[in-house]
């Protein structure tokens, strides 16, 4: 549906953890929520998170009573030998009837395309399709309708993008920003020995450790290595590798190498996403409370609707939910960023 | 010198770091005339504004090992975006040799003809094995996180699909990209803006924790490990799994003398503990590791069991 302006009404993908989750995107005003279920095969298999297979289907019918659509993250690489976990995902998938799967590996694309023709195919971020040629290989290859961009171009370069591909575009909007880019990044392995690929894993908890000192300085450290140190009363940051501070021989003191611990905030930037021929808008955060998820879904379902009758859209409520009160457009606006 | 007929073909794989030109070229003539190894891959893999740099030494480099007996293989980009690097790919592609594919792009332009998957491709099991042995890959260098018993589970797969398998066994591990620079932020500088300050840090550069640990190190987009990979213990167990090529990353150090050891080492003339000593007398700097192939933290160096 295209409006005066030629804006395509976008639709609003969220995140949900757990089924409570899922429901308060669904209230909030989400057009579709993302989910995973509770092993290995999605990228946040975190503990406390995710859904068994009941739950995908109870939610299902919560969201398709309310016109709304449940997206299946099956986005992470089975390692060899273990690939029966990553069919099981799939085949449970096409049994309820979810309305996208979200991969990433091939053999997993291609499983999903040979055993289920109907099956609707979204490239998951991790499969770090960044040029109209690799993303027209998925599309050829196995069909794929959607690509879930890398957060690293920038608008400029999604609206050439767009004209380039046979495909929707789904693009990063708001939440945490990797650094990495995603579905190539093995730093949690090297340091934890767990894997963002093949195990849904980034930074463990177990692996992080918190060390206070007399003068109240917190000491953050994943594995055998320090990631960053707090004064006394400064905020931290959970360690994660590319959010954190170094020293290198080119400069004096520490510093954030990769990027410091911001969040994409790309709320100004939506009009132009939206003409730049973007179907869909992603926030990040499965890892997120309700209140939060309540909090960015309204606030961007507004924000969507008024951008769309040609009204100013408001977002100051947004930055209290940042990473560290911190916020970054990252890539999307210029090149300078790289 | 003449290879030893052996099954195991020992490779090495493209220069990651920008080397001054002629530094480059005069590695590769030396590789040519003396190293006991059968491939070299060739190409830039890593930032597409280095690869200008090697355009006048890159054919000469390349007649020079197949004169000497070396198959090459060209090396495509591994991150894909812009104009510039997606002419890259096309171009690197549109020539009738050997092409190792790092991304997606390069995959779309080399299916339907023989080729092989670099690193950077994400496969991880029989059935993407699978997928691209029917788009005409013959070769898969498997992502260096990799576990043994995965490894050998995809080599029973890859030998019915005629497919060979390529493990890196030495060097330092690319662990991660990203769309920005890092070697130019740690100079204040952009990757639009770097004047190639990466060619500084022939082996990369060493970023260090707050309490002064070794811990990563950045090249360009690209970040590795500190430590360098070595695999010569687990050689026999590779070779019984029936991976056929071994893959050394080059580095600043005497690579001839590195591939000599490697060759040793995987044709039985020495063992593990003698490999790694003589390894350790080029004082690298760094520790060894190879907690991936062992399942544990990449980072770790477990010994070899002494029997």
């Amino acid at each position: 549906m295209s409006d005066v302006q030629g804006l395509t009404r976008p639709e609003l993908v969220c995140p949900a953890g757990t089924p409570a989750a899922l429901r308060t995107a669904v209230d909030a005003g989400a057009d579709a929520v993302y989910c995973g279920l509770q092993n290995e095969t999605n990228a946040r298999n975190f503990p406390g998170l995710n859904f068994t297979v009941a739950e995908v289907e109870q939610s299902l019918r919560y969201a398709h009573a309310r016109n709304a659509k449940l997206l299946l993250a099956v986005n992470t690489f089975p390692p060899a030998g273990k690939f029966a976990m990553w069919r099981d995902a799939i085949d449970g998938a096409a049994r309820l009837g979810v309305d996208a799967v979200i991969v990433a590996d091939m053999g997993v694309a291609d499983y999903a395309a040979q055993t289920y023709p109907d099956l609707r195919l979204h490239l998951s971020v991790q499969a770090g399709a960044s040029s109209p040629e690799a993303i027209r290989f998925y599309c050829e290859q196995f069909g794929v309708k959607r690509v879930v961009l890398p957060r690293m171009l920038t608008v400029a370069e999604i609206a050439d993008l767009h004209r380039e591909i046979p495909c929707e575009i789904e693009a990063f909007i708001f939440g945490n920003i990797g650094m990495m880019a995603e579905g190539r990044c093995y730093l949690s392995n090297y340091v934890t020995g767990e894997s963002t690929n093949m195990d849904g894993v980034c930074s463990p908890a177990a692996d992080v450790h918190y060390e206070e000192d007399a003068a109240r300085n917190l000491t953050t450290r994943l594995g055998d290595y320090v990631i960053d140190r707090f004064a006394g009363g400064e905020s931290a940051g959970y360690p994660t590798i590319c959010k954190g501070r170094y020293l290198c021989g080119a400069r004096n003191d520490a510093y954030y190498a990769f990027e410091e611990p911001v969040s994409l905030n790309l709320s100004a930037l939506l009009p132009e996403l939206m003409r730049a021929g973007v179907t869909a808008l992603k926030i990040e955060g499965r890892q997120r409370s309700r209140a939060y998820v309540k909090s960015v879904v309204g606030a961007f379902r507004k924000a969507v609707d008024d951008i769309m009758a040609g009204r100013e859209a408001a977002f100051a409520s947004l930055l209290a939910l940042t990473e560290g009160r911190r916020e970054t457009e990252g890539a999307f606006p210029s090149k300078r960023w790289r | 010198m003449t290879v030893q007929a052996s099954k195991s073909e020992l490779t090495l794989g493209p220069v990651l770091f920008n080397w001054q030109p002629d530094v480059w070229r005069d590695f590769y003539f030396r590789i040519a005339d003396e190293a006991p190894v059968e491939t070299v891959y060739l190409g830039e893999v890593v930032c597409f504004k280095r690869a200008p740099l090697f355009d006048d030494d890159r054919e000469a480099v390349a007649a020079r090992l197949k004169a000497a007996g070396k198959t090459v293989v060209r090396s495509t980009l591994a991150e894909v975006m812009s104009k510039q690097e997606r002419q890259m790919i096309e171009d690197v592609c549109a020539g009738d040799g050997l092409v190792e594919a790092n991304d997606g792009s390069a995959l779309l332009r080399l299916r339907g003809r023989p080729h092989y998957a670099g690193p950077f491709i994400n496969v991880y099991n029989e059935r993407t094995l699978t997928v691209l042995a029917g788009n005409g890959v013959r070769n898969v260098c498997l992502p260096p996180e990799m576990p043994a018993e995965a490894i050998r589970a995809l080599a029973a797969d890859a030998a019915k699909l005629g497919v060979s398998l390529e493990v890196q066994v030495f060097g330092r591990v690319g662990l991660a990209l990203s769309a920005r620079c890092y070697h130019a932020r740690a100079h204040g500088r952009t990757k639009d803006s770097c004047q190639f300050v990466c060619n500084e840090d022939a082996d990369g550069m060493t970023l260090r924790t707050l309490e002064g640990q070794p811990f990563l190190t950045v090249n360009g987009i690209q970040t590795m490990s500190h430590d360098y990979l070595n695999l010569a213990a687990e050689l026999p167990e590779l070779q019984d799994m029936g991976v056929a090529r071994y893959r050394l990353s080059p580095h600043s150090r005497d690579m001839v003398a590195v591939a000599a050891i490697f060759r040793d080492a995987l044709d039985g003339r020495i063992d593990a503990a003698e490999a790694g000593s003589r390894l350790d007398a080029f004082n690298l700097g760094a520790p060894f590791s190879n907690g991936f192939y062992r399942g544990r933290r990449g980072h770790s160096f477990t010994p070899a069991a002494t029997n």
